[in-house]
C-alpha cells in the first residue's frame, strides 16, 4: 500500500507558473489562498453552493473547494487577483471590476471574487448576454448583501464596454 | 438642529448626498480585501471545536487522549481544562438586566450539560484545520441524553422538560407591554377578529462566517484578537471580564467583516476559547468557523407564535390590539431579550392604536441561541400588524390601502408618541416621516389603479396574480453614543478612527463623504478606520442601523471641530482674523485670495509641536478632534412596499413579478449605497417570505445543515426592484439622518404575504405563517376543494 | 468542512484504475467531484482511497453510431449542453441539461458521476430511463452492459460493484419526427428537481401516439416509467388527448416522503407537470423538426 500523502504539482496560476509539493487532500482553494497566497479566493461553504471560492481552471469556472490541489496539476488556473491589469506599476481594472465599483456591485466584497470570475467566463463567452442569461450564471452564487441587482446592472454596463459599445 | 447641516458651510463642496464611488471597493474588487482568513500570523495554529449530537444531554465523561496523539495537534482543551484558563466558565450577560435570572448565558466549553446540538464540548488546536478536525473526531465523549424541549409553545406547558437544568423554568422573561384601556375598547367594539400568526426568521448566513484570530504579543504580554465581529469595544470588555486581564491590555480589531446580519453582533464562547488557548499556548490561535457549525452554533432568528386580537369600528378605524406572544429563545440567553421586546414593542407600526396590551413569553428551548437578525423582531411586528390589517379590510370590506390609510398617523401629528418605551425605557416618539406621501407614491408605482383589471384578466387566463401591499416603521440610531476620532497628520493625511463598525454597508465611504465634506477635501484624502479598539476608547459598533445617525454625526462634529481648529490655527499662523479665511481644497486661504495660506498639513505639523516652541495661542496640541455623539432618542425611519406576484396552483409555488420600495430614511448621505441597502434588505425579506426554514425535528436535531436544504435566494428568484425615497430629515441628530440598513427587510415578508394572499382569494386561502412554501399552499388548495 | 485523510491514486488507464479498486477496499471513484467532493467535505464519506479518474484517457466523447448516441461516461455536463449531436439526435438530454445545477457545476460535473451517484432528484438519471439508455461497465471480469432500468436499483444505490467503472451511457436516439418535452419543478434555479418529467412522443400519419415514453423524476426511489400509462394513451389522438390514466398510475404511485416534502405532493405535481409537458411534446413531434 503506497504510503504518500503529499503530491509535487506544476501549475500556472494567473500566468505565473509554479511547483509546490501539497498533500493530497488540501482543496484547491485551500491551496490558492495558502501556499500562493492569494487570498481573493474566499471559502463561504465548502459545498459547492455558494459560489464564493470560484475560479477559473483551464478555462472554465470551477468551485476551488469541490477540486483537489493535486487535480490542478498541469492545468492553468486564474483567480481574481489576475483581472486587473498591471502595466509598468499602473493598476488598470478590468471593466467587469470598473463597472461593479461604478454601479455598486459590491457590499461587503466577499463573494464578490468568485462572481467576478463566472462573469468572465460569462463575457468571453458570450459577449452580448441578456440580463436572463446574466442571472442565469448568478445563479451559481449566494451573495447576502447586494439582493443581485446592480452586479447584474454592472455586468451589462462591462459587456457594453468590451464590446466596444462605449468607452 | 438641522440648521448646522454641512452643506451650509465651505464653499459648494457638497459631498453627502452624492453617488460617491466606494473607498472600499478597488481593494475588494482585486481580492485584495483582509477578512478574518486571510490574516496571517507567524505561528498560527489552528481550531476546531467538538460540539454536541445531542440537543439535550449530561456529559458523563470525556476522553481527548487519543485526540493529542495526532501527529500535528498541539492541544486539547475539554471543558475542564478550558475553566482553568477563565476567571468565568460562563459568558456574562450582554445587556444588563436586573430581572433575568442566572445561568441563563451560554458556557465558553461546556463540561457538564450541553443544551443544544452543536454546542461547544472541547477544542483542539492543530498545525492545521485539517488535522484539527481529524482530532476532533477522535474525543470520545460519554453522553447520557435527557429530555429534550423542540418547540417554544410546549415549553410552557406544566410538565415540559427543562431545556437546562441550571434554570428552574422554560420561561426566561414573562412581561406585559401595554397603554390605554384594553378591555374597555374591546368591550365597546363592535368588529373584534383574531388571529393566530406563526412567523419564522432563520438563519443570518453572512457569506463569510465567524472566525477569530488571537496573539499574544511575547515581549508585551498584550492581547491583540482580530474577529469577524459588529462589536470590538464589547468584544474587548468581555475578554477582559472572562480571561481576567485589564482591557488596556487587550486590542480588538474588526477586519474586513463579510457580513453580519446580526450573526456577528454578540460575543461568542468560542471568541473567548481562542483567545484562552492563546494565552495559554503562548502561540496565535485562529478559528474559522465552516458552514455546518454557522448552521448549528452561530445565533438565530427563529420561532415566533402570535396570538393576537383587533378590535375597530365599522369605519376599520383601530381601537386596540392585544395578544400574547410566544418566543423561541434557544437555549441560552447570551444578550438579553431584546428581540422579543422590540416585537412586542413595535407592533403598532405607523398606525394609530389606542390602546395596546401584548403578554410576552421568552422560552428556552434545545436550538441554538436567538439574538436579533437584520430586522430585530421588526419583521414579526410588521408582519402581525399588516396581516390584521388585511383581515380587518377583507372583513368590514373595505379596500386594503383606504383602511391602512384611516389610520396613519398623519405627518400634522409629529412627533407622535407612541406611548411604549423601548427596551432601555425611552420613550418611542416618532420624530417625523410622511406616511400618506409614501403610501401614494408606492401605489402609483405599482399601477395599483390597473391592477384589479390586469388580475381579472389573468384569472381568466388561469393565471393567478396578486398584489401586496405593506407598511413598516423602524426606529434607528441605537443609542447610546458612537465615538469618532477625527485626525489631520502632518503628510497630509485625514484619518477618522471610529468605534463604528463596518459589515459591507460602505460606512467608511459614507463618513468619510462626512468629514470631506466638511474639511473641504477629497474622499480619497479621507482613510477610516472603524472597529479597532487601539484608536478610540470607546465604542458600540455596527447593528440596529444606526452607523449612519451616530458614527456620521460623530464624525461631523468631530470634522467640524478640526475645521474650527484649523481657522484659528491659522488666524494665529497667517496673522489674518479668522473671518477673512476659508477652508477650501485642504488649504485655510485669504479670502478672495486662492493658493494663499497655509495647508492643513502644514497646521498639523504646527500643532505636533517642536522641543521649546510655544503652539499658536490658545490651541491644544494636534490637529484633531474627539467626538463621542450621544444619542438617546431615536430617528424613525418607514417604508412602504408593495409587490406583484403569480401563484401557480399546480405547484403552489410563488413568484415575484414586480417590487417596488418606498423609504424615507431621512437625508441621505449617499444615495447609491442607500439603494443597495434596500436592495439587499428586500432580498433577504423575500428569503424569509418563501425560502428559508431552518427545521428541527421531534428532538431539536438540525435538519437543514447545507445550502442545499437551506435556501437562500438567488439572481433568478428576484423581481425588478424599484427602489424611491424620501427624504423627511430627522430633527434628532445633526446631519438629519436616519438609518435604512435594515429597513428594506421590515416590510417584506408582509408585502409578500398579503401578495400571495390576495393572488388566492378566489380560493379564499389566508396566510398566517411564514415561509410560504409550495406544499403549505397547495394543500391549502387541495382542502379547499375537497 | 475539510477531507479526512485517504490515499490519493490518479492512474492513466481503466485497467489500472480497476487493478486499483481491485486491491483496495474502501475506495472511491472521484469523478467531476461535484457530488463526492461536498461528501468528503463534510466527512459524510471517508474513503481509505480515492482513484481520481479524470487523467483517464478514452472516456469522454459523444458519438453517433447508427441510431445510437453513445456518450463516454467522464463526459463533461458542459459538452452536452453544446453538443450540436445531442440537441439533433437527443433534444431531450439537451433540454434537460440546461436544469442540471448552474454553469459552474456542469463545467466539471459528468454524465457517468450523476447516473452513478443515482440521485433520485437528478435530471441525468431520469433523462436515462426515459431514453431507455444502457449503461457500459469495465469491471475485474471485462465489460458489461446492463439496462437504465436494472442499473437504477434504489436510492443512491446503483448496481455497479465497487470494483467497477462506468465507462459510457449509450442512448437511443428517436426518430427525426419525435417530440420531446422534459420539465421540472424546482424552488430555485439549478436545484434538483422536487419533482420533474420527461416526455418522448412519436406521432403516425393520423396524429395519433404510436411510440410514448413518460418517466417521472424526483417522485419515487428511482426514475420511474409510467409503463400503463404509455400503454394505455399510445394509439390516442395527440390532440386533446385525456391523461385519465395518467392521472390515475400517478396517484397509485409510492412517492418518496420525507418532512420537507410529503408522497401526496409529489404524486400531485408529477401529474401536473404531465399536464404541461405532453402538449409540448406533442406539438413538437406534430411539427417534425428537430430544434434549431
Amino acid at each position: 500500500m503506497s504510503t504518500e500523502s503529499a503530491r509535487e504539482i506544476t501549475l500556472t496560476v494567473n500566468g505565473t507558473r509554479c511547483t509546490r509539493t501539497v498533500p493530497v487532500r488540501k482543496l484547491l482553494a485551500d491551496f490558492l489562498r495558502e501556499d500562493l497566497r492569494l487570498t481573493g479566493t474566499h471559502l463561504g461553504c465548502e459545498h459547492g453552493v455558494c459560489g464564493a471560492c470560484t475560479v477559473i481552471v483551464d478555462g472554465v469556472s470551477a468551485r476551488s473547494c469541490l477540486m483537489l490541489a493535486v487535480q490542478a496539476d498541469g492545468s492553468c488556473v486564474e483567480t481574481v487577483e489576475g483581472l486587473a491589469a498591471t502595466d509598468e506599476g499602473k493598476t488598470t481594472l478590468h471593466p467587469l471590476q470598473q463597472a461593479f465599483w461604478d454601479r455598486h456591485g459590491l457590499q461587503c466584497g466577499f463573494c464578490t471574487p468568485g462572481i467576478l470570475m463566472s462573469l468572465q467566463e460569462l463575457l468571453r463567452n458570450s459577449p452580448s448576454p441578456s440580463e436572463e442569461d446574466v442571472r442565469l450564471t448568478l445563479s451559481g452564487h449566494l451573495c447576502r448583501c447586494t439582493g443581485y441587482q446592480n452586479i447584474v446592472a454592472a455586468t451589462m454596463d462591462a459587456a457594453a464596454t468590451l464590446r466596444g459599445d462605449r468607452g | 438642529m438641522t440648521g448646522s447641516s454641512p452643506s451650509d458651510r465651505s464653499a459648494a463642496h457638497r459631498l453627502v448626498g452624492t453617488k460617491a464611488r466606494r473607498i472600499e471597493d478597488p481593494s475588494l474588487l482585486q481580492g485584495k480585501g483582509r477578512f478574518l482568513d486571510d490574516i496571517s500570523v507567524p505561528g498560527e495554529l489552528h481550531s476546531a471545536f467538538v460540539r454536541s449530537p445531542h440537543a439535550h444531554a449530561m456529559i458523563k465523561s470525556i476522553d481527548v487522549g487519543p485526540a493529542r496523539e495526532i501527529p500535528g495537534v498541539v492541544a486539547v482543551f475539554d471543558g475542564a481544562a478550558m475553566r482553568n484558563e477563565l476567571a468565568m466558565p460562563r459568558m456574562p450577560l450582554g445587556f444588563p438586566s436586573t430581572t433575568l435570572p442566572t445561568n441563563i448565558t451560554p458556557w465558553v466549553l461546556s463540561d457538564r450539560e450541553v443544551c443544544f446540538v452543536g454546542e461547544a464540548v472541547a477544542m483542539i488546536v492543530a498545525d492545521s484545520r485539517y488535522v484539527a478536525e481529524d482530532a476532533a473526531a477522535l474525543v470520545a465523549v460519554d453522553y447520557e441524553p435527557l429530555d429534550v424541549v423542540a418547540d417554544c409553545k410546549e415549553a410552557m406547558q406544566s410538565g415540559a422538560p427543562l431545556a437546562s437544568t441550571a434554570t428552574k423554568t422554560n420561561v426566561v422573561e414573562n412581561f406585559t407591554l401595554a397603554y390605554g384601556d384594553v378591555a374597555a375598547e374591546f368591550a365597546r367594539s363592535q368588529h373584534v377578529y383574531r388571529e393566530n400568526l406563526f412567523v419564522h426568521r432563520g438563519v443570518a448566513h453572512p457569506i463569510e462566517g465567524r472566525g477569530v484570530l488571537a496573539r499574544i504579543d511575547e515581549g508585551s504580554g498584550e492581547l491583540t484578537v482580530w474577529s469577524s465581529t459588529q462589536m470590538s469595544h464589547e468584544l474587548r470588555h468581555m475578554l477582559g471580564n472572562t480571561l481576567g486581564m485589564d482591557v488596556n491590555r487587550i486590542r480588538v480589531i474588526a477586519p474586513d467583516v463579510g457580513g453580519g446580519f446580526g450573526a456577528k453582533f454578540v460575543v461568542y464562547p468560542e471568541e473567548i476559547a481562542v483567545a484562552a488557548a492563546a494565552r495559554s499556548l503562548r502561540r496565535p490561535v485562529k478559528w474559522v468557523e465552516d458552514r455546518i457549525e454557522h448552521f448549528t452554533s452561530a445565533i438565530q432568528d427563529r420561532d415566533q407564535d402570535w396570538d393576537v386580537e383587533i378590535a375597530t369600528d365599522e369605519a376599520g378605524k383601530i381601537n386596540a390590539i392585544r395578544g400574547r406572544l410566544v418566543h423561541d429563545q434557544g437555549a441560552y440567553t447570551p444578550q438579553g431579550t431584546n428581540l422579543p421586546y422590540n416585537a412586542a414593542s413595535s407592533v403598532t407600526g405607523p398606525y394609530i392604536v389606542p390602546a395596546y396590551q401584548m403578554e410576552v413569553f421568552v422560552c428556552q428551548t434545545n436550538k441554538p441561541a436567538v439574538i436579533p437578525v437584520r430586522g430585530a423582531g421588526y419583521p414579526q411586528s410588521a408582519f402581525v400588524m399588516e396581516r390584521l390589517m388585511d383581515r380587518v379590510a377583507r372583513e368590514l370590506g373595505i379596500d386594503r390601502v383606504e383602511l391602512r390609510n384611516r389610520n396613519l398617523i398623519p405627518k400634522e401629528k409629529m412627533p407622535y408618541d407612541k406611548r411604549l418605551k423601548n427596551r432601555a425605557g425611552v420613550s418611542s416618539i416618532i420624530d417625523s416621516g410622511d406616511y400618506l406621501a409614501c403610501s401614494n407614491a408606492a401605489l402609483a408605482a405599482i399601477d395599483y389603479a390597473g391592477f384589479v383589471a390586469r388580475q381579472q384578466q389573468a384569472r381568466a387566463d388561469g393565471r393567478y396574480l396578486g398584489l401586496g401591499f405593506a407598511h413598516a416603521v423602524k426606529p434607528t440610531g441605537r443609542g447610546p453614543f458612537e465615538s469618532a476620532l477625527v485626525r489631520v497628520t502632518p503628510a497630509g493625511r485625514i484619518s477618522v478612527f471610529t468605534g463604528a463598525l463596518a459589515m459591507g454597508q460602505g460606512l467608511a465611504t459614507a463618513l468619510a463623504q462626512v468629514c470631506a465634506e466638511q474639511l473641504g477635501v477629497a474622499i480619497e484624502d479621507v482613510d477610516v478606520t472603524a472597529g479597532d479598539t487601539r484608536f478610540v476608547s470607546f465604542g458600540m459598533g455596527g447593528f440596529a442601523s444606526r452607523q449612519a445617525i451616530l458614527a456620521g454625526s460623530a464624525v461631523q462634529i468631530a470634522a467640524r471641530d478640526v475645521q474650527a481648529k484649523a481657522l484659528k490655527a491659522a488666524e494665529s499662523m497667517l496673522e489674518v482674523p479668522e473671518h477673512d479665511l476659508s477652508l477650501r481644497n485642504g488649504r485655510v486661504e485669504v479670502v478672495g485670495a486662492p493658493g494663499s495660506g497655509v495647508t492643513l498639513a502644514e497646521i498639523a505639523l504646527k500643532l505636533k509641536g517642536a522641543p521649546g516652541y510655544a503652539l499658536p495661542r490658545g490651541l491644544t496640541p494636534g490637529l484633531e478632534a474627539t467626538a463621542m455623539y450621544q444619542y438617546d432618542a431615536q430617528a424613525f425611519a418607514n417604508a412602504t412596499h408593495a409587490c406583484e406576484v403569480e401563484v401557480d396552483i399546480g405547484t403552489g409555488d410563488t413568484r415575484i413579478l414586480r417590487y417596488v420600495a418606498v423609504h424615507d430614511s431621512g437625508r441621505l448621505i449617499n444615495p447609491m449605497i442607500a439603494e443597495g441597502q434596500v436592495h439587499g434588505g428586500i432580498v433577504h425579506g423575500i428569503g424569509n417570505a418563501l425560502f428559508e426554514k431552518m427545521r428541527y425535528d421531534e428532538i431539536a436535531q438540525p435538519l437543514t445543515t447545507t445550502f442545499a436544504d437551506y435556501l437562500l435566494p438567488t439572481a433568478p428568484e428576484i423581481p425588478d426592484m424599484q427602489v424611491i425615497f424620501f427624504e423627511t430629515p430627522s430633527p434628532t441628530n445633526p446631519i438629519g439622518v436616519k438609518g435604512i440598513g435594515e429597513t428594506g427587510t421590515i416590510p417584506a415578508i408582509a408585502c409578500i404575504a398579503s401578495a400571495v394572499e390576495n393572488a388566492l382569494e378566489p380560493f379564499g386561502i389566508r396566510i398566517t405563517e411564514t415561509p410560504i412554501t409550495p406544499i403549505a399552499i397547495l394543500e391549502r388548495l387541495e382542502r379547499g376543494s375537497a | 468542512m475539510k477531507p479526512p485523510p485517504f490515499e490519493y491514486h490518479a492512474p492513466f488507464t481503466v485497467v489500472e484504475a480497476l487493478r486499483i479498486l481491485e486491491t483496495h477496499s474502501n475506495a472511491r471513484v472521484l469523478a467531476g467531484g461535484q457530488s463526492l467532493m461536498p461528501m468528503l467535505n463534510m466527512r459524510i464519506a471517508s474513503p481509505d482511497h480515492l482513484v481520481d479518474i479524470n487523467r483517464i484517457a478514452g472516456l469522454t466523447g459523444i458519438r453517433e453510431e447508427g441510431a445510437w448516441v453513445t456518450i463516454g461516461s467522464m463526459t463533461r455536463q458542459r459538452e452536452i449542453e453544446f453538443s450540436p449531436l445531442v440537441r439533433a439526435r437527443l433534444p431531450l438530454l439537451a433540454e434537460a441539461i440546461t436544469w442540471v445545477g448552474h454553469r459552474q457545476t456542469r463545467n466539471r460535473g459528468t454524465v457517468g458521476g450523476s447516473l452513478c451517484h443515482l440521485d433520485p432528484s437528478a435530471e441525468q438519471p431520469t433523462v436515462a430511463m426515459a431514453l431507455d439508455a444502457v449503461v457500459e461497465i469495465a469491471g475485474p471480469r471485462g465489460q458489461r452492459e446492463m439496462s437504465m432500468r436494472d442499473f437504477a436499483v434504489d436510492v443512491m444505490t446503483s448496481a455497479l460493484a465497487p470494483t467497477e467503472i462506468l465507462t459510457a451511457v449509450r442512448m437511443n436516439a428517436w426518430s427525426a419526427r419525435h417530440g420531446w418535452a422534459f420539465l421540472e419543478f424546482a424552488r430555485r434555479h439549478g436545484d434538483f428537481a422536487i419533482v420533474s418529467v420527461a416526455v418522448l412522443v412519436e406521432l403516425d400519419g393520423q396524429q395519433r401516439i404510436s411510440r410514448l415514453s413518460l418517466t417521472l423524476g424526483g417522485v419515487c426511489r428511482t426514475p420511474f416509467r409510467l409503463r400503463a400509462s404509455e400503454q394505455a394513451l399510445t394509439g390516442m389522438q395527440g390532440d386533446g388527448i385525456d391523461l385519465a390514466p395518467a392521472r390515475r398510475e400517478c396517484d397509485g404511485l409510492d412517492a418518496m416522503s420525507d418532512p420537507q416534502v410529503p408522497a401526496w405532493y409529489r404524486r400531485r405535481v408529477a401529474f401536473t407537470l404531465l399536464t404541461r409537458a405532453i402538449p409540448v411534446a406533442i406539438e413538437r413531434a406534430r411539427r417534425g423538426r428537430n430544434p434549431r
